[in-house]
C-alpha cells in the first residue's frame, strides 16, 4: 500500500498570504518508516493532521492506494499519535471505556506495551504521560491500521519510556509491515528508528 | 560561593477524594534537597509523574490548593515567603513556564511583553529580547494563536530573561523546539549564567539536560536517587544508581536499550526503594529497609543501599 | 469540606422543597379572610402578622414563596431548554447559523431584562402565563454563549476527532464523550437561574405588570403593602421581603456548591 501527499497547500481560515504548508509532496510505502525533520514552525504537526484526515486542506491532496483519505468512512487506516497524550483520550472515561473505542486490540499488542489490566480502570488523570501514550499506541495498532504517523510521540517521555515504545513500535511495524512517519526533533532518535529521512524546510 | 537558592529536606503531598467522601493523601515529592549556586546550572531531570514540575511550583508558590508543604525553601540564606516572593518574582526570579497556554490569546504578543508599558526605553529592550532568540519585530505584531508551539516558547523565555535575574526556574523550557532551536536557547541559559544567574532547568529530556548542565538531579517516582555532575555521565562506570544507568543505556546513541517496566505511580510504594520491582539487582532489602538515605557515593550523592554493585563497595 | 458541602445542599434543597409544598397546603388559609383579626403586628399566634384583610401574612408568604419558586423551576427550565437548544445549533450548525444565533443572543442581552420581561409578559396578556413566557423567553442567552462555546471546543479537542477516526458513529460519539462534558455546564447554569428568574417574577408583578392581584404572589402583598407601610404596618413588607431574599440567596448557593464540586479546578478542595 502507499500514502501519498500530492502538492499540499495549507492555511487557517483567513490566512491565505501566510500558509503553513505550500506544495508539499512526500510518499509513504508499507514497510517503510519515514522520519520528518524540520525546525519547529515549518508545519510538521498540521501535516500529520491533514494526512489524518483531522483537517481538510484547501488545496492539494492525501491518497491512500490512489483513495482520497478523507472520504474514508469507518476505522481509519491511517492513525495520528499525538504529542501530549493527555489530550487524547476523555478525561472523564475510565481508559477501558476508551479502549473499548478501538474494537478489539490484540491482547498480545497490550502486553508488548507493558500495559497492566489494573490501569483499564483508571481514569486518565491517575496515569502518567508514559502510561497513557502507551494507551495511545495500542488504541491506533487497531487490526485495520495500515499507516501510523507519530508526531512527536516520545518528546515528552523519559528515555527508558521512549527506548521501551520505539522497541516495540519497530517490531510490530515489521510484522504487520505498518508504513509509519515519525516527526522527531532528535536527529540520534530518527537515525535509529527510520529507513529514510526527509527534511521540511523553513518557508521564507 | 553561597547558594542562591537552597531547598531542604522538601515533601509535597496532595489531599485528593477518592469516589465519595474517602481522602487520600499522595506523597508526591518526598524528602528532597538540592543547591543553585550562582553561575552554575542545576538540571532536575525525570520522567512525567516524577514531581519534578512541582518543585518549580512550590518554588514559586503556585502549587494546587489542596497541596501540603514539608521543609524549607531558602532564597540568598532566607527562607523564601510569599511576601517576599512577591517582591522577587519578575525581577529576581524568572520562571520559563512549560505550558505556552500562559500568552493571552487576546493581546498582541508585543504589548503582552512589555505588561502595558509604552516607553521608547522599555520597547527596544524588549526587542533586543526577542532579536536574541531569533524572533524579528514582526512578531510583537501576533497574535498568540498565529505563533508556532516554538515560537511561543521563545517568546516566554524572551520575557523571562529581558530584566536580568539573579535565579531562573526554567520548567520544560524546550519540548516543541528542533534541535537547533533549543540548542541556541540551551546556550543562551549558559550564557546568563555566565553572567552570574543560577538556573533551575526542569526536564525530562536528560540529553539536553546533560548538554548544558554543570550539575544533574535525577528523579524517580517523587525522590530524588542520584545527584551527579555532568561529567560523570561519560561512562555508565561513573553512575551510581541502577536507574541512572538505565537511562544512560536507553539514549539512542547508547544502545537504545529499552529496560522494562514502568515507574510506580506516587503512594503505590509504601516502604523501599521505588525502583526495587524494575531493578535488576534488587535484593530482598531494598523493598523492607523503610527510609533508604541519600548518601555520598563516588563524589555524588545516591539513594541506594547498593549502588555500584559488584565492585568494591565505597560508602562514606 | 465535600461532606460539608453536600450536608448544606441537602439542607438547602430540603427548606425548598418544604416550602413549595407548604405553600401549595397552605394556599386555601392564605386567602381565608377573618374581620375580627385585621392588621395585627407579628406575635404568637400569628408569626408575620396580618392584613387589612385578617388574612395570616405567613400563610400568605409561604403561599407566594411557593408560587415563585413553582414558576421559577418553570421558566428556568423552559429558559435552560432553549439556550441547549440555540447553544447547539449555533455551534454544529455552520457559519450562517451561527451568526444568527450570536446576533440574537447580543440582542436580547443589550436589552435590559426587566424591560423585556415586562414587554413579552404585556404581549402574551399578563397573568401567570405572561410572566412565564417573558421570563422563559429573556434568561437564556448567556447559557446558550457558555453552551455554545463549550461545544465548539469539545469538538476541537483531538479525543473527540480521535474517536471520530476510530470510526465511532457521531451520535454516539456525541452521546459519549460530549454530554458527559456539557452536563455539569448546563446544570449549574440551570440552577444559577432560578434566582434570576424569581427575582425578576416578583419586581414584574410588584410593577403591576405580572401576576394578577387575587394571586398570593410575592410581588403582590409587596405592592400592597406600600400602601401600609407610612402608616406603621412594617410586617406587611419585611418579612414576605426578607423571605423572598432568603430563598433567592439559598438558590444561588446552591448553584455555586454544583459549580464547586464539579468545576475540576476545585474538585478536590
Amino acid at each position: 500500500m502507499k500514502l501519498e501527499v500530492k502538492d499540499l497547500t495549507f492555511y487557517y481560515p483567513g490566512r491565505k498570504e501566510r500558509p503553513v504548508l505550500e506544495y508539499f509532496d512526500l510518499e509513504i510505502s508499507s514497510g517503510e518508516r519515514v522520519g520528518l525533520k524540520g525546525p519547529s514552525g515549518c508545519g510538521k504537526t498540521t501535516l500529520c493532521q491533514v494526512m489524518a484526515g483531522y483537517r481538510k486542506a484547501p488545496a492539494g491532496q492525501v491518497l491512500l492506494d490512489g483513495n482520497p483519505v478523507s472520504s474514508l468512512r469507518g476505522a481509519c487506516p491511517v492513525q495520528m499519535v499525538w504529542q501530549h497524550p493527555e489530550t487524547a483520550v476523555d478525561p472523564l472515561l475510565r481508559l477501558r471505556k476508551t479502549m473499548e473505542e478501538a474494537g478489539n486490540v490484540e491482547t498480545r499488542i497490550l502486553e508488548e506495551l507493558h500495559i497492566e489490566e489494573a490501569w483499564m480502570e483508571r481514569y486518565p488523570s491517575e496515569l502518567s504521560g508514559g502510561e497513557l501514550q502507551r494507551f495511545c499506541l495500542a488504541r491506533a495498532l487497531r487490526p485495520e491500521t495500515k499507516f501510523l504517523l507519530c508526531d512527536e510521540i516520545s518528546a515528552m517521555l523519559d528515555l527508558v519510556t521512549q527506548a521501551q515504545i520505539w522497541d516495540f513500535l519497530i517490531r510490530e511495524a515489521d510484522r504487520r509491515k505498518l508504513g509509519l512517519l515519525v516527526v522527531s526533533h532528535n536527529d540520534a532518535l530518527l537515525e535509529k528508528v527510520c529507513t529514510r529521512i526527509v527534511r521540511m524546510d523553513e518557508k521564507l | 560561593m553561597k547558594p542562591i537558592l537552597e531547598i531542604r529536606h522538601l515533601s509535597i503531598y496532595f489531599t485528593q477524594y477518592e469516589r465519595g467522601f474517602r481522602k487520600r493523601r499522595l506523597p508526591a515529592v518526598r524528602d528532597l534537597s538540592l543547591d543553585v549556586r550562582p553561575g552554575k546550572i542545576v538540571s532536575v531531570v525525570g520522567a512525567s509523574g516524577s514531581g519534578k514540575s512541582l518543585l518549580a511550583h512550590s518554588i514559586l508558590g503556585v502549587l494546587p490548593y489542596n497541596s501540603h508543604v514539608e521543609g524549607e525553601i531558602l532564597y540568598d540564606g532566607v527562607p523564601l515567603t510569599e511576601e517576599r516572593l512577591s517582591g522577587l518574582r519578575g525581577s529576581e526570579i524568572a520562571l520559563i513556564p512549560q505550558s505556552v497556554a500562559c500568552l493571552d490569546p487576546l493581546m498582541k504578543t508585543g504589548a503582552q511583553l512589555r505588561k502595558g508599558r509604552k516607553d521608547q526605553e522599555t520597547r527596544e529592550r524588549y526587542r533586543a529580547a526577542l532579536a536574541r532568540y531569533g524572533l524579528g519585530e514582526e512578531t510583537e505584531e501576533m497574535y498568540p494563536f498565529e505563533l508556532s508551539g516554538g515560537m511561543a516558547r521563545r517568546i516566554l523565555i524572551a520575557a523571562a530573561v529581558a530584566e536580568p535575574p539573579r535565579l531562573i526556574i526554567a520548567d520544560e523550557p524546550t519540548p516543541g523546539l528542533d534541535a537547533r532551536s533549543a540548542k541556541r536557547i540551551l546556550g543562551h541559559f549558559r550564557e546568563l549564567a555566565d553572567e552570574g544567574a543560577g538556573i533551575l532547568f526542569i526536564t525530562h529530556d536528560l540529553e539536553l539536560a546533560l548538554s548544558v548542565a554543570d550539575e544533574t538531579v535525577v528523579f524517580y517516582a517523587g525522590e530524588t536517587i542520584e545527584k551527579a555532575k555532568v561529567t560523570d555521565f561519560a561512562d555508565p562506570g561513573g553512575l551510581r544508581h541502577p536507574f541512572t544507568k538505565a537511562l544512560w543505556h536507553a539514549m539512542p546513541e547508547h544502545g537504545f536499550t529499552p529496560a522494562g517496566g514502568a515507574q510506580p505511580y506516587p503512594g503505590t510504594v509504601k516502604s523501599g526503594c521505588p525502583y526495587a520491582g524494575q531493578c535488576p539487582k534488587g535484593r530482598a532489602d531494598c523493598r523492607s529497609t523503610e527510609e533508604i538515605p541519600l548518601r555520598n557515593f563516588r563524589g555524588g550523592m545516591v539513594r541506594c543501599l547498593h549502588p555500584g554493585d559488584g565492585e568494591k563497595e565505597e560508602l562514606v | 469540606m465535600r461532606k460539608k458541602a453536600f450536608m448544606f445542599m441537602a439542607a438547602a434543597v430540603l427548606i425548598l422543597a418544604a416550602v413549595t409544598a407548604g405553600g401549595i397546603f397552605l394556599e386555601p388559609a392564605a386567602m381565608e379572610t377573618d374581620f375580627s383579626k385585621t392588621n395585627l403586628a407579628p406575635s404568637g399566634e400569628n408569626l408575620f402578622g396580618t392584613d387589612w384583610m385578617g388574612r395570616d401574612m405567613f400563610a400568605r408568604t409561604i403561599a407566594g414563596l411557593s408560587l415563585s419558586i413553582r414558576l421559577g423551576l418553570l421558566t428556568a427550565a423552559a429558559s435552560a431548554g432553549i439556550a441547549l437548544i440555540l447553544g447547539t445549533v449555533s455551534a454544529v450548525s455552520g457559519r450562517k447559523a451561527d451568526a444568527v444565533v450570536s446576533w440574537c443572543i447580543d440582542l436580547v442581552m443589550g436589552i435590559p431584562h426587566i424591560l423585556l420581561v415586562i414587554l413579552i409578559s404585556l404581549a402574551c396578556g399578563r397573568g401567570f402565563a405572561g410572566v412565564a413566557a417573558g421570563i422563559a423567553l429573556s434568561h437564556w442567552p448567556s447559557l446558550a454563549r457558555v453552551i455554545r462555546g463549550e461545544i465548539i471546543q469539545l469538538c476541537q479537542a483531538p479525543y473527540i476527532l480521535t474517536a471520530e477516526k476510530m470510526g465511532v458513529p457521531r451520535i454516539q460519539n456525541a452521546v459519549r464523550h460530549m454530554i458527559p462534558h456539557l452536563m455539569p455546564q448546563f446544570f449549574t447554569g440551570l440552577v444559577l437561574l432560578f434566582p434570576h428568574a424569581i427575582l425578576h417574577e416578583a419586581s414584574v408583578t410588584f410593577l403591576g405588570f405580572g401576576l394578577s392581584s387575587e394571586q398570593p404572589a410575592i410581588g403582590v402583598i409587596l405592592s400592597e403593602s406600600m400602601q401600609y407601610l407610612t402608616t406603621g404596618r412594617w410586617w406587611l413588607a419585611v418579612f414576605p421581603g426578607l423571605s423572598l431574599v432568603l430563598v433567592v440567596i439559598l438558590f444561588a448557593m446552591l448553584g455555586e456548591q454544583i459549580r464547586r464540586l464539579t468545576d475540576p479546578a476545585s474538585v478536590h478542595e
